[in-house]
């Protein structure tokens, strides 16, 4: 028996993301009494790999075909079942992001695995075996019981945390089989946005609505995201008016974030809003209607105008960064 | 070619969620349904696709897992511009269930196109689209932004971390649909609406599947703690509380 946790690399790097995996992937397998296996599809070095171990992943198993630099969802789903059948996985583990999306229901229809997605938990019980997950989008939590013999969890973001047991590790190169088959789609084009922070990643999050006015009042915004390295985002109506792009959309229909910081100015905070930042640590409100639904959602709330008080936060951030 | 919708029936997006007595379910008393938002974009598109390209698109069906009740939203798809549609008989257990009555249903069908939202609102599962092409065995592209036809052609691009990618799909495909897909939902007319009531929706009994998973209770979150207000005139307490207070700056 084991528990498999798929770990994703980004230009052969491991992500924050990848560790807090491991970290609950070993809390099952402390559960079930059992160890963990990592599995690593694409282009890592050894080096890098051996990082799962400081996590307590006992085994890596690192799979390097050069058909699999880019996500192909019906291969990548191949690799992972035929790992976890190998490794005699009882609960095999993804983040829920696009990649966990796109490949980890695939693995569920081959290994016949009960799913649960965006656990925000270690499993309650595993004898039976319920996780608890967020539904409605936040506004609730179902406490779902897997079936199956073989369990399938995708991880929300930042539920879990990071926690280290060093471990020792060995690490194992994998040839999966592979049929034309599950190469019936390519990737034709790549375009990438460089030298942004990415909204998953950031821990700080600044974010503007409507109450901005219009797209080219967006640099304080900016500015102060960079001062705190983070990221920018901005409210459904924002992208719909195409002051901004969609992908920084954060909501029910959008991305759902979970920083530890999060910044709405000019945010009315519709119920739709919270839906996809009610998992932030802390959220300040700016906004000038007293009224507005935000600030029963926020830590922190300024009544006022965004075009005074940033420049003014921009200032003390600034200062306090010693920037 | 033809293009299928899968589609979700979920409780509006405002609605505020109550438990029934021990928890064991949502209470639906007075719930509004409507397509599941991320459906509703996909069918959205699928019409925008059809217009533009009558000679290309000959069909836009739905189909949706649901008993009765759920018949509504099927009209309403109607009315947005669907051309028919099919209803599997059963409420709608658990993703895997739901996968499965879809490729029963549809794989005697023949169709280019297969689009399903990421997630439906209810449950947040985002599994449904991607389990539905594993079992029909063909493939599929996940956070789809855009598709587009052109001829015969049609041409992808998916979401990736930081970015987005052109992907080539052999059809039948599923796409698995993002916000982006459609500027926004079609309005229905109101020829739509009165065409609506006499579009064929057949319905079929569902296949023995047996789900893998089941909500034993729900809960509410907790309450927030009231908001500490900061006066505009001095952010300097904001960065002050932020520092030192909730230590995250």
């Amino acid at each position: 028996m084991s528990v498999l946790v798929y770990l994703e690399n980004w230009d052969g790097k491991f992500k924050k993301l990848s560790y807090e995996l491991i970290s609950y992937a070993y809390g099952i397998g402390q559960q079930l009494n059992t160890h963990v296996v990592a599995l690593s599809i694409g282009n890592v070095a050894e080096e890098e790999l051996k990082k799962a171990g400081q996590y307590g992943a006992s085994k890596i198993i690192s799979v390097n075909d050069a058909r699999l630099d880019q996500l192909v969802n019906q291969a990548y789903a191949s690799v992972i079942s035929q790992v976890a059948v190998s490794e005699q996985a009882s609960v095999v583990v993804f983040a829920n992001n696009m990649t966990g999306k796109a490949v980890a229901p695939r693995v569920s229809v081959r290994l016949k695995a009960g799913m649960v997605t965006g656990a925000v938990a270690l499993p309650q019980t595993t004898e039976p075996f319920v996780v608890k997950k967020k539904v409605y989008t936040g506004k609730a939590f179902a406490s779902v019981l897997i079936k199956s013999p073989v369990k399938i969890i995708t991880l929300a973001q930042n539920a879990f945390g990071l926690c280290e047991h060093p471990v020792d590790t060995v690490l194992e190169q994998y040839t999966p089989q592979l049929v034309d088959k599950d190469f019936a789609t390519s990737v034709i084009e790549t375009n990438k946005l460089t030298g942004k922070m990415l909204l998953t990643d950031a821990e700080i999050v600044v974010s503007g609505g409507r109450g901005m006015k219009g797209p080219e009042y967006w640099q304080p915004i900016e500015e102060l995201a960079e001062a705190l390295g983070g990221a920018t985002a901005c409210s459904r109506p924002v992208a719909d008016e195409g002051w901004r792009p969609h992908h920084e959309h954060v909501g029910q229909t959008g991305k759902i974030i979970a920083p530890t910081l999060y910044f709405a100015f000019g945010i009315s905070g519709a119920i739709q809003h919270l839906g996809g930042v009610s998992s932030s640590k802390i959220i300040v409100a700016v906004n000038k209607d007293k009224d507005a639904p935000i600030f029963e959602a926020a830590n922190y709330g300024v009544v006022g105008d965004v075009a005074t008080v940033l420049p003014a936060l921009i200032k003390c951030i600034k200062e306090l960064k010693g920037q | 070619m033809k293009i299928l919708i899968c589609l979700s029936n979920v409780p509006d997006t405002t609605t505020k969620i109550r438990l029934t007595p021990e928890a064991a379910g949502i209470d639906v008393a007075g719930v509004q349904w409507i397509i599941n938002p991320w459906d509703e974009l996909a069918l959205s598109r699928a019409i925008e696709l059809k217009e533009k390209n009558p000679s290309v698109i000959e069909k836009i069906s739905v189909i949706s897992v649901g008993n009765v009740a759920a018949e509504p939203t099927i009209r309403k798809a109607f009315a947005m511009g669907a051309d028919d549609g099919i209803r599997i008989n059963t409420e709608p257990l658990d993703a895997y269930f739901v996968a499965g009555q879809l490729a029963e249903a549809i794989k005697s069908l023949s169709y280019d196109i297969i689009m399903c939202g990421i997630e439906s609102s209810d449950t947040n599962g985002s599994t449904v689209g991607a389990m539905l092409a594993e079992l029909l065995d063909i493939p599929s592209v996940s956070s789809v932004s855009s598709l587009d036809v052109e001829g015969e052609a049609v041409s992808v691009n998916r979401e990736v971390d930081g970015g987005y990618q052109k992907v080539n799909a052999a059809m039948p495909f599923v796409a698995v649909v993002q916000k982006g897909i459609a500027i926004e939902p079609k309005i229905a007319t109101m020829r739509g609406i009165m065409a609506a009531r006499t579009k064929p929706l057949q319905v079929v009994e569902p296949a023995a599947i047996e789900a893998l998973t089941e909500t034993v209770s729900y809960e509410l979150p907790e309450a927030k703690t009231a908001c500490k207000m900061v006066d505009a005139d001095n952010i300097g307490q904001l960065v002050d509380l932020l520092h030192n207070e909730a230590r995250v700056l």
